[in-house]
């Protein structure tokens, strides 16, 4: 039995928004590898945390619970401090002054 | 692969489409941070992911829990507040980092003094 | 400044701030139980006291129609921005030879006023904001599309700068 019409619209919708956030990852990944500097790698970083909390809220809203929006908003919070102590280690290369 | 919540036909059409679009918004970010050729030009890039790429996929969430009644939307404004103000932080201390590094090397790239361009306008 | 006097004020040094706290708390917690708002209140708590750590600046905002007026044109230059952003990666490597750096003359003062141009301008793509010298108010701008220079100064000293001036100076 096939589902409804309309489910087969988000949920395609949903996989294909998951396909292109997976390749947004790969690319800031690529970044990270790739550098050349230090401050590319952590700007990669940094994309690829947003990134993969768009991926968190893409999930949350196929499983249609507030769980994956709590993840999300974790990753968003160490992404933010973690990101934020690296821009401060290469600016005085310590982190806490 | 197609298991969603069953949402009326309009919506479940809107919910798609702003998803999309705040992907696809988000991968052009990326892809930005490939295809740009000096740090500076690609410290631009993630912003778009950050604005309209968050943007989109959070007004798609809050679109399909409202119709679906199962929540309040606290957490997506949650988030979407907690994007704007960040980002720019890491993306201002990441430059500025990177300006300094850039200075101490003795990079001709970047400008060795603030008034660089107001100099040069002045003539 | 009127400084808060009296014990509760000495208790709860910013009493706004500590509310705004308790809601998200309770909010995120999605309950009303009498030990979520006990959690809630002394984690908030701990927040305000160590926000006198900081001894902000007192802020006066002023004007909320030019508030709406400024969050429009930014909603409306974030759009903006990111279509021609987008194109500009996609079209290919040769338009980011016109990046660059420039200097723009402030005549905004304000920290949070500043703060604010600072967010605007790292939010919109194709800006932003690397340095700024409070004692000549001048910033220093890397901007990813910069061919005509004076359009951007003329951007930001009239569509932001002057709004950002009324609301809080």
């Amino acid at each position: 039995m096939t589902p409804p019409l309309e489910i087969l619209i988000l949920g395609w919708s949903l996989t294909l928004a998951q396909l292109l956030i997976g390749l947004a990852m790969s690319c800031a990944a690529y970044r990270i590898l790739i550098g050349p500097r230090a401050q590319d790698r952590i700007l990669g970083l940094d994309t690829f945390y947003v990134n993969a909390m768009l991926l968190l809220l893409t999930i949350g809203i196929r499983s249609g619970t507030t769980l994956y929006f709590e993840a999300a908003l974790a990753i968003g919070l160490l992404g933010f401090s973690g990101t934020v102590a690296l821009a401060k280690f290469l600016m005085r290369g310590e982190v806490i002054e | 692969m197609s298991n969603a919540p069953l949402l009326p036909l309009w919506a479940a059409i809107l919910v798609g489409t702003l998803v999309v679009l705040g992907a696809a918004i988000a991968l052009i970010g990326s892809i930005g941070l490939l295809r740009l050729n000096s740090f500076y030009a690609r410290v631009h890039a993630p912003t778009l992911g950050a604005t309209l790429g968050v943007g989109g996929i959070l007004i798609g969430s809050m679109v399909c829990f409202s119709v679906l009644q199962s929540r309040p939307l606290i957490h997506e404004v949650l988030i979407a507040l907690f994007v704007t103000i960040t980002t720019p932080v890491t993306l201002m201390l990441l430059a500025r980092a990177s300006l300094h590094r850039d200075r101490v090397e003795g990079n001709p790239e970047v400008p060795q003094s603030d008034l660089a361009s107001l100099e040069r306008r002045d003539g | 400044m009127n400084r808060p006097s009296g014990l509760l004020r000495r208790v709860v040094p910013f009493p706004l701030l500590f509310l705004a706290l308790l809601a998200m708390w309770l909010l995120l917690q999605q309950s009303l139980a009498p030990g979520h708002i006990v959690l809630g209140s002394l984690v908030a708590l701990g927040a305000t006291w160590v926000m006198t750590a900081l001894d902000p600046q007192p802020a006066r905002l002023k004007r909320p129609t030019a508030m709406l007026r400024l969050a429009l044109r930014v909603l409306v230059d974030v759009f903006r921005s990111n279509l021609a952003v987008g194109t500009i990666i996609l079209r290919g490597n040769r338009h980011s030879d016109h990046a660059g750096f420039m200097t723009v003359q402030l005549d905004l003062r304000n920290e949070y006023g500043l703060a604010v141009l600072a967010i605007i301008l790292t939010c919109t793509p194709g800006t932003l904001w690397v340095n700024h010298d409070p004692t000549r108010g001048t910033l220093l701008l890397h901007v990813l599309d910069l061919v005509d220079e004076q359009s951007w100064i003329d951007l930001i000293k009239h569509r932001y700068e002057r709004l950002l001036m009324e609301i809080f100076e």
